[in-house]
């Protein structure tokens, strides 16, 4: 078995300014890996590297395909880029208005995401548009609204359901909870642990918060201005942390 | 019966960069092995270790010098050296570690914090439930509370319930981390019960008991620290 993302020395500058720098590292099948960091720390800046939506400056990531085969995505054409992104990965944005098409109902902002791999049949869209829907902990008679009249947390679901409606095998959250109540983002929390856990996704989240990196993932990475300077388990990195920075970072969270 | 768990020179301080750089010595040089089928006690006074020991060879603290190696499918892994998959991996098929607190996750139901290990270990979710109700119901979980979250249960009944989760997947290693404390004597006697099944079936057990009778009872030998 390889990886499913093996990154290497992976750097983003923006002129003088670091955005990240020479972050290595492999995401295996299944895995979830949190990347944690105050603000400015460049965590953001790395998930959009390596999900391809802005180019990096220097290094490489490595995608391995469902046929096994492993391509690196500065070497891919426009057009292959955009069919990996519809297709294998999915990118789950702290603000749902970024990611769903909010002209559009819920219902077809989840069958676009089929249409956009090939599928045609109006009945079938509409039937897995609507399981989607259930799945995500939507009311079936809200499929027609739209996402305009959904609260925060409902336009974060049905975010959600758009992006694993395609049966993604990689998905990038950034601050996935981020803005929401908090009684919304125990359900929320719980409902990706649930789907992750289920369809087998690898995930990469990206999170301030780390209550969230604890109840995801099984691995974590620090960042601080730019680079990662702390990597391992999550509990190992929140019981046990080393660098400076860590420690201060996990000392800071308030006991309730 | 074979060695299962080796542990050699083992070290572990804790530098605290927050508190003006202050080192905290746990132990040093601490070599130890367990036995399949046995179960080791780690005895102690408050504060020398013995419940880090169990964190380290579990690997949620990083030990700063030797060396943890388990056997898993015929082969040693250093769990201080392993790469964060490995130790995952040792953690689904190899390690369980039972602590009186049950980490609560929102939603999930009794039944299935239990069953998830075995779940995870690619056994049946049908047989990984009903065994994980054979446990509950021998650790005197009532039968209207396995399709609830623990969220609500009182601190007795969440123990017991993380216990279940331990012993549901017949780890060859366990770690047990004051299994009976705060446990009434029914209750406390079902837990012993279980470490000698566990036993009887091959596990290596290596223990944090608090009460000494208990501890006789369960263990057969014991390392003890400070």
């Amino acid at each position: 078995m390889s990886p499913l993302l093996a990154v290497d020395n992976l750097s983003k500058l923006y002129g003088a300014r670091v955005g990240c720098r020479e972050v290595s590292f492999a995401l295996w099948p299944g895995e979830v890996l949190a990347i944690a960091g105050e603000s400015g720390s460049g965590k953001t800046t790395l998930l959009r590297c390596l999900s391809g939506h802005v180019p990096a400056s220097s290094g490489k990531v490595h995608y391995t395909l469902r046929d096994g085969r492993s391509v690196a995505l500065d070497e891919m054409s426009e057009a292959e880029r955009r069919l990996l992104m519809r297709t294998d990965w999915g990118f789950v944005h702290q603000d749902a208005r970024d990611g769903l098409r909010m002209g559009v109902s819920a219902g077809a902002n989840v069958g676009e995401r089929m249409m956009a791999v090939g599928e045609r049949h109006y009945g079938r869209i509409r039937a897995t548009a609507t399981d989607w829907l259930k799945r995500v902990e939507i009311a079936e008679d809200r499929i027609d609204d739209s996402p305009w009249s959904y609260s925060g947390g409902m336009r974060q679901r049905l975010q959600i359901a758009r992006n694993l409606v395609t049966s993604p095998r990689l998905v990038f959250m950034d601050e996935p909870t981020g803005g929401l109540d908090v009684s919304v983002q125990a359900r929320l929390l719980d409902l990706i642990r649930g789907l992750v856990k289920r369809l087998d996704l690898a995930a990469i989240v990206v999170t301030h918060d780390l209550a969230v990196a604890r109840l995801l993932s099984s691995r974590m990475m620090v960042m601080q201005q730019g680079q990662v300077i702390e990597e391992g388990l999550t509990d190992q990195i929140l019981e046990d942390p080393q660098a400076p920075y860590t420690q201060l970072l996990v000392s800071s969270v308030l006991q309730v | 019966m074979s060695t299962v768990l080796k542990i050699e020179n083992l070290s572990k301080s804790f530098l605290l960069h927050q508190q003006a750089g202050a080192r905290i010595q746990v132990f040093e040089g601490l070599t130890a092995e367990v036995k399949a089928g046995e179960a080791v006690a780690v005895t102690g006074p408050s504060g020398r270790g013995k419940s880090s020991l169990l964190k380290l060879v579990y690997g949620v603290y990083r030990a700063s010098a030797g060396s943890i190696r388990v056997l898993s499918d015929g082969a040693w892994t250093d769990v201080v050296t392993a790469p964060p998959r490995g130790v995952i991996g040792l953690r689904r098929d190899v390690i369980g570690y039972v602590t009186q607190f049950l980490r609560v996750i929102p939603r999930v139901p009794a039944e299935m914090v239990v069953a998830e290990p075995m779940i995870d270990r690619g056994i049946a979710p049908e047989q990984a439930l009903a065994r994980a109700r054979m446990l509950l119901e021998r650790l005197n979980i009532p039968k209207r509370l396995w399709h609830l979250s623990p969220m609500t249960f009182s601190g007795g009944e969440q123990q017991r319930v993380n216990i279940a989760r331990g012993f549901a997947a017949h780890f060859p290693i366990l770690l047990l981390d004051e299994p009976t404390a705060s446990l009434d004597e029914d209750n406390r006697n079902r837990v012993l019960e279980l470490v000698a099944g566990a036993r009887e079936e091959g596990s290596a057990i290596l223990a944090v008991f608090h009460d000494e009778q208990e501890r006789r009872r369960a263990c057969s030998r014991s390392i003890a620290l400070g």
